[in-house]
C-alpha cells in the first residue's frame, strides 16, 4: 500500500472512532484492534498487545495507543495523523458544547442521554478486555498474572503502575520464557 | 470558575498533569486542578468530568477543552491541550522506536510479554468497576445493552460505530422510560 494510502486510511479511521469513543479511548480498543491487526495487516496480534502495553506504561492520557498504532502503520507522520484524528473531532465537539452546556445541564433528555450511553460504553469496555486478554495472554502463566493485575486493582487503591512494573521484572527474570 | 487562568499557566498546569499521569491521569486532573491550584471546586470537578465523560472523545483531553475554553476562550483550550498531549506523544514516539530498535532482544521481548498481560487486566478491572454501579441500581435496563455490546464487538467482530448507531437510541428510550417510572 502507498504511504499516501496508510495516512488517508489512518485518518479517516481515528476520526471516526474520535467521534463514537463515548467513555474514552478504551472503549473503541476492540476497533482500533480489528482494523490494524485483521483488516489492514499493519501488524500482528502480538505486536499489538505490546504497543499497548508500552502506551499503558507511558505517562500520558491512555488514547496513546492510537498514536503508537498510527507510528507503526506509517512513522512519525503515522503517529501525528492517528493522533490528529483521535483528538480532533472530539474536541471540536467538546469545545462547541462546553458554550451551550449550562443551558442543558439539568434537563431530562441530557440525563437519560448519559445513562443510556452507559451500559453501551460498557459493553465496548468489556469488549476492549476481551480482545487485550486475548492477544497478551498465550499461556496459563501470562493468564495468571492478567488474574492478578485485574484483582489488584479492582480490590486496592495501589497505583496500578506498580503491576505492570511487577510484571515487566518477571518477565526479563524469565518467568514466561 | 474561581479564577481565570491565562493560556501559560493551563499549559502549564495540564503539563504537570500529563507527566505525573502513570498509570490514568484523572486522579492528578482532579489533584492539580482543585486541590493544588484551585482553579474549580470539587463540585465544579465533579460538573465538569460528568460533561466530559457524556461527550465522545478521551475524557481528560475534553477536560482540557472545557477548562481552556471557561478561563480564555479557544487560546485557553489549545494551551491546556498542547501542554496535556505533546510530551507524551514524544515520550511514546521514543519507546515506539525503541520497540522497533530491541524488540526482538529476549529481555525487551519477555518484559513487553509481561507487560502485556498485566495492562490487559487493568482494563478488565475498569470494565469491572463500570460495569457494578449500572448492574446494581439499574440491572434490567443495563444488562441487556452490556451484553448485546459486548456480543455484537468482541464476539461477532461487528463495526464499533454500527453497533453503536445502533444500540444507542433503544438504551438512551429504555433509559428515558427508567427515569419516568421510577420519577
Amino acid at each position: 500500500m502507498k504511504s499516501g494510502d496508510t495516512l488517508g486510511a489512518l485518518a479517516v479511521q481515528f476520526a471516526t472512532l474520535s467521534l463514537v469513543a463515548f467513555g474514552g479511548a478504551n472503549a473503541v480498543i476492540p476497533e482500533i484492534h480489528r482494523q490494524a491487526v485483521d483488516v489492514r495487516h499493519w501488524m500482528t496480534n502480538q505486536d499489538f498487545a505490546a504497543l499497548f502495553a508500552i502506551a499503558q506504561a507511558a505517562p500520558g492520557p491512555n488514547f496513546l495507543v492510537s498514536t503508537l498504532v498510527g507510528w507503526k502503520a506509517a512513522g512519525i507522520l503515522g503517529a501525528l495523523v492517528a493522533t490528529a484524528g483521535m483528538c480532533a473531532p472530539s474536541c471540536l465537539v467538546t469545545f462547541w458544547v462546553a458554550k451551550v452546556w449550562d443551558r442543558y445541564r439539568e434537563t431530562q433528555w441530557r440525563m437519560a442521554v448519559g445513562a443510556g450511553l452507559a451500559p453501551v460504553t460498557v459493553g465496548f469496555i468489556c469488549s476492549s478486555a476481551f480482545v487485550l486478554v486475548r492477544a497478551a495472554d498465550a499461556d496459563w502463566r501470562l493468564a495468571l498474572v492478567t488474574a492478578a493485575s485485574a484483582g489488584v486493582v479492582y480490590f486496592t487503591r495501589l497505583n496500578p503502575l506498580w503491576c505492570l512494573a511487577a510484571a515487566a521484572a518477571l518477565g526479563v527474570a524469565g518467568a514466561f520464557g | 470558575m474561581t479564577e481565570r487562568p491565562g493560556p501559560a499557566a493551563l499549559f502549564a498546569a495540564f503539563f504537570s498533569i500529563a507527566i505525573s499521569g502513570f498509570g490514568g491521569t484523572l486522579p492528578f486532573a482532579r489533584r492539580v486542578l482543585v486541590e493544588r491550584r484551585a482553579w474549580l471546586t470539587a463540585d465544579d470537578f465533579t460538573e465538569t468530568l460528568s460533561l466530559c465523560q457524556s461527550l465522545p472523545g478521551p475524557n481528560v483531553v475534553n477536560m482540557s477543552i472545557v477548562v481552556g475554553a471557561r478561563s480564555c476562550g479557544w487560546r485557553g483550550s489549545a494551551a491546556a491541550f498542547a501542554g496535556l498531549v505533546g510530551t507524551p506523544v514524544l515520550v511514546v514516539i521514543g519507546l515506539g522506536a525503541l520497540y522497533t530498535r530491541f524488540g526482538g532482544l529476549t529481555e525487551i521481548r519477555h518484559a513487553l510479554v509481561g507487560l502485556g498481560a498485566a495492562a490487559s487486566g487493568l482494563v478488565v478491572a475498569t470494565a469491572a468497576r463500570m460495569a457494578e454501579p449500572l448492574l446494581k441500581t439499574r440491572p434490567l435496563v443495563a444488562a441487556p445493552f452490556i451484553v448485546s455490546a459486548f456480543a455484537a464487538v468482541a464476539l461477532l467482530h461487528w463495526p464499533l460505530p454500527y453497533v453503536l448507531l445502533a444500540l444507542a437510541p433503544i438504551s438512551i428510550a429504555a433509559a428515558w422510560w427508567w427515569r419516568l417510572r421510577s420519577a
